[in-house]
């Protein structure tokens, strides 16, 4: 049971996290028109951020809490 | 190489390919051996989300605005996060109900209503068709690009050709034929269909594969890197831009619009619905899809932007539309094995779309708007008739027909006038409609039938005002003025500024009104009247799914009904042989040894409406089995009263745990108080051996000196008179233990009489002293007397403190070397209460024994003089009297400087140190 709790509260999280994430004013911060590491800086962030949550989400949902 | 009867032929090789994944699939699985039940395959199928628009749409997309087309897949990133809830909640509720459809879903959630279902129905339907019109442009733009090939030739508007010269037409036709051979060879009770699953699973991978191939081949071999197209767009001024967050120029509010409609499209998209509900084998399995669907979905999306901005790159000026480029690029290096990898991709991606859009969407038409209809038309013919699961699948099999040839008339009106992406973003906004009924309908027990019919009634009309209609009215079937001007010339109602609203775009727009309408209507009608009986009893169910033991089980049935009718109604729509089997399983699992045997009960009735329900849908099962069954209507009190009942057991059963938590604290709690009645109980024992002990040393010598005198007449008179002396004394010891006794058990049980009066404490001291001014006297002793005048009253018995005082001044007197003895007593105003010192000189307390001495019967005499000449119960009272006036007694001393006995009284409440002068 208690287990079940953290991983919920886990995915709620992330949920939320991720809500902040793929969104204004994050976003702008990235809004520029040059390139860091040959990438434009918004690209690189959405799709890290992206892998991010993805991320958060397996180890939540997948890990064995002892 | 790339002529057409080479492209027809692939393209029938790579669908009798999925076909035969589907029939083994089917096969695999009557042989109780799925293929499909593994996490990854469920996730896979998942990705039928990923359709045309995916394949192609994206890329022209991002070549209008740059991330503009990653909400769409950021807001299903966002709901699996939450699908470990809502879509585990929507599996519980689906496998107990047997709902095969969202149309079902809605319809059994608000009191299995046949009119809910129809609307949802036709919700469902109208909303889809731009998204089927979508593939059918897709795959027919992309056969009619490859006819051209080498040329690049961007294929001319099918509006101005004949039906009959149309590819579209014969793609909408063939996709017709092949989603009936998929879906509807035969009727199954759960409406499941694993080869299918296992064929989407497969074409999820193809179109993966073919997709990523062209991002390497754009990326690395028509340019140098990802990196090396980037460089070149923020050089370029005209493509710079597309470096922005929003290059469109929408705003933030059309990003966070797409992210929350692709959210609520990957719950309610009547595909998606059937793939990760209805077809669910197990619902573990929605952990591992959790992440990997999203996953896949950022891998397909990795190559967009490279593809996107190369195609621009290399295209600049010629016209070639961004949707294309997917395959353009291809064709542009005459690169034919890839070209054709393309093609078979993007066929994967709209034939998997097409095939379960249409299989779920025609369950739909079938279940809750044919049926309901011709139940109600015929329906004596219906419950006496023969076998009508062929008539089922025709109806489906119509349905599919007519869905598909919808979707090409759609694409024939308006189709032209959009790019991929916003046909698609059309069909979202309109399942998105379901989102309020439907989650409002899981997790709040008063949305009502009404309120559900008027939710998704206003919102739909609006959308159909704001999104549909401007379609159709861009694609010049609608007067120009419609749009600019507003329905009848009136400015107010110009569809995509609605009351004026301006400075969103139509997709934000169109997503505030109809959601201000669904839900206010909602919430508003719903609020309007309690739920009935029907309702309240649904909304239990769905409610309370995912508790252990929820209303799940609960039979709300009663009247009569025969096995035999039941089993027959049943056989006609799933076929004898089937209905039979299911009656005997159910028999087995209830103990009874044939179908003969079994009681026509209210569970078995529920077997039976739910097996129909698979079938039917779940508001026609109901007509059905009423019309065999003759029931009883339960009023809403007695429906509240058998829910109510379950969840009262589930209280009874914890209010059952609670209290024996309580017996166990109350046993615990009677053996520590066993525990210490037992220790008073040796402790008194302790007392009685100790009070026999004190009185039998007085008694022994008192008898010893008696029988020496008895025995010696000749004694002298001195040592008679000696004797005797000794014996008053012992029996004036004795005298005073008993009376010790007696007052120490008194306090101690709490029944001593206590005079409180307010008193001067210099006075009882004075007044003590005088008394024992003998005994300093006999000892050649010196009392000092340190008391202050006036001092503040205090709240005490006088008796009780002068026999204090007696007792601390006869202790220390005790003690004292006789000529040299000094004795202080000293009274101080502390801040809360008067101290009193009462100092000597003698030999002192050990530490060790400072506690002791307070103890009964406890007496630390000097060794020197072995006989202790008190009673050990001085002290004890003492103490016991000055705790009783809420204060302290206690001792200082070091041994061989004299000893300290202080204690502390409080001030009587009334008169604090302030008054003391006047006191």
């Amino acid at each position: 049971m208690h287990r079940r709790v953290l991983a919920g509260d886990r995915l709620i999280a992330t949920f939320l996290i991720g809500c902040v994430l793929f969104n204004y004013p994050l976003l702008s911060l990235f809004d520029r028109r040059t390139l860091l590491a040959e990438i434009p800086p918004v690209y690189g962030y959405i799709f890290l951020a992206w892998a991010a949550v993805i991320a958060l989400i397996a180890w939540a949902i997948e890990r064995r809490i002892e | 190489m790339l002529e057409l009867p080479v492209i027809i032929a692939f393209s029938l090789a790579y669908l009798g390919l999925l076909f035969a994944m589907a029939w083994w699939g089917d096969k695999r699985a009557d042989q109780g051996k799925s293929v499909i039940a593994n996490a990854s395959t469920y996730a896979l199928s998942m990705a039928v989300y990923c359709t045309s628009w995916t394949f192609y749409g994206s890329v022209g997309r991002a070549a209008v605005s740059g991330i503009g087309f990653l909400p769409i897949y950021l807001g299903p990133t966002l709901v699996m996060a939450l699908g470990w809830f809502l879509l585990l909640k929507m599996v519980r509720i689906v496998k107990a109900n047997r709902i095969t459809s969202i149309a079902d879903f809605i319809s059994s959630r608000y009191g299995k209503s046949h009119v809910l279902g129809g609307l949802v129905t036709i919700i469902a339907v109208v909303g889809i068709i731009p998204y089927i019109a979508l593939q059918l442009k897709a795959i027919s733009g992309s056969v009619s690009l490859l006819l051209s090939y080498p040329e690049i030739v961007m294929p001319g508007r099918s509006t101005t050709m004949s039906v009959a010269a149309d590819v579209s037409f014969y793609v909408a036709l063939i996709l017709a034929a092949f989603t009936i051979v998929f879906g509807t060879r035969h009727l199954d009770a759960t409406e499941r269909h694993e080869g299918m699953v296992a064929a989407i699973a497969l074409e999820s991978v193809v179109k993966l594969v073919a997709f990523t191939a062209v991002g390497i081949f754009v990326t690395y071999v028509m340019y140098d890197g990802a990196g090396d197209i980037f460089r070149r767009v923020i050089a370029d001024p005209a493509l710079r831009r597309l470096a922005d967050a929003v290059p469109s120029g929408q705003g933030y509010t059309n990003w966070t619009a797409l992210l929350f409609l692709s959210a609520m499209a990957l719950l309610f998209l009547p595909r998606q619905f059937q793939i990760a509900v209805v077809e669910n084998v197990n619902e573990q399995h929605l952990r591992r899809a959790a992440w990997l669907f999203p996953l896949y979905l950022l891998l397909i999306n990795l190559f967009v932007l490279p593809i996107a901005l190369g195609g621009l790159l290399h295209f600049a000026g010629q016209g070639v539309d961004a949707d294309t480029f997917v395959l353009t690029l291809p064709m542009a290096l005459r690169h034919e094995g890839l070209v054709l990898l393309v093609f078979i991709g993007g066929l994967s991606a709209g034939t998997g779309m097409v095939i379960v859009e249409t299989i779920a969407l025609s369950t739909m038409v079938c279940n809750d708007l044919v049926m309901p209809l011709l139940l109600r038309r015929h329906a004596v013919v219906m419950a006496q008739g023969r076998d009508l699961s062929r008539l089922l699948l025709s109806i489906r099999r119509g349905a599919i027909i007519g869905i598909l040839l919808l979707g090409y008339l759609y694409f024939r009106l308006a189709g032209e006038a959009y790019a991929l992406v916003a046909i698609g973003l059309i069909s979202f906004s309109a399942v998105a409609q379901f989102a309020p009924v439907l989650i409002g309908g899981m997790y709040w027990r008063g949305g009502t039938r009404g309120g559900a019919l008027a939710g998704l009634s206003a919102g739909f009309l609006v959308w159909m005002y704001t999104l549909l209609l401007p379609s159709f009215a861009k694609s010049g079937w609608l007067p120009d003025g419609f749009l600019s001007q507003g329905l009848f010339g009136i400015e107010l109602l110009r569809p995509q500024q609605l009351f004026g609203l301006t400075g969103v775009d139509e997709i934000s727009h169109c997503l505030f009104w109809s959601f201000f309408a669904n839900i206010g209507a909602y919430v508003g009608v719903s609020l309007l009247r309690p739920p009935m009986v029907a309702e309240a009893t649904q909304a239990a169910v769905f409610v309370d799914a995912l508790k252990e033991t929820g209303s799940r089980g609960v039979v709300l049935w009663r009247g009569r009904a025969k096995v035999s009718d039941l089993q027959d109604l049943v056989g006609r729509f799933l076929g004898q042989a089937r209905a039979q089997a299911a009656f005997n399983a159910f028999a087995r699992r209830h103990g009874a040894e044939s179908i003969e045997r079994l009681e026509a009960d209210a569970r078995l009735v529920q077997f039976a409406e739910s097996l129909l329900a698979g079938a039917i849908g779940s508001a026609s099962a109901r007509a059905m089995v009423a019309s065999v069954a003759k029931e009883e209507p339960l009023s809403i009190d007695e429906v509240m009263n058998i829910l109510d009942e379950a969840s009262q057991l589930r209280t009874y059963s914890r209010e059952l745990e609670r209290k024996s938590r309580q017996l166990q604290a109350a046993t615990l709690e009677l053996q520590e108080a066993n525990e210490r009645l037992k220790e008073l109980d040796r402790v008194k024992d302790d007392i009685m051996s100790s009070v026999t002990h004190e009185l039998r040393t007085p008694l022994t010598s008192i008898r010893a000196f008696s029988e020496l005198l008895r025995d010696d007449p000749k004694m002298h008179l001195a040592d008679r008179e000696r004797f005797l002396g000794l014996i008053v004394s012992e029996t004036e010891r004795l005298t005073r233990l008993i009376n010790q006794t007696l007052d120490l058990a008194k306090i101690e049980s709490g029944r001593a009489d206590w005079n409180g009066c307010e008193l001067d404490l210099k006075e009882v001291i004075e007044q003590s002293v005088a008394a024992t001014s003998q005994l300093f006297r006999e000892k050649d002793a010196e009392v000092i007397l340190d008391l202050p005048e006036n001092p503040p009253l205090i709240l005490a018995d006088r008796d009780r403190l002068i026999q204090v005082m007696l007792n601390l001044l006869s202790n220390a007197v005790k003690f004292l070397t006789p000529g040299s003895g000094q004795v202080r007593v000293v009274l101080r105003i502390a801040d809360d209460g008067l101290e009193v010192d009462v100092i000597d000189n003698g030999p002192g307390i050990r530490p060790e024994d400072q506690q002791l001495i307070f103890e009964k019967f406890r007496q630390v005499g000097d060794t020197m003089t072995a006989k202790p000449s008190g009673t050990g119960l001085g002290l004890p009272i003492s103490r016991r009297i000055i705790e009783h006036f809420g204060g302290r007694l206690w001792v200082e001393s070091v041994p061989g400087e004299g000893a300290t006995f202080r204690f502390t009284l409080p001030f009587a409440a009334a008169s604090p140190p302030a008054e003391a002068g006047t006191a």
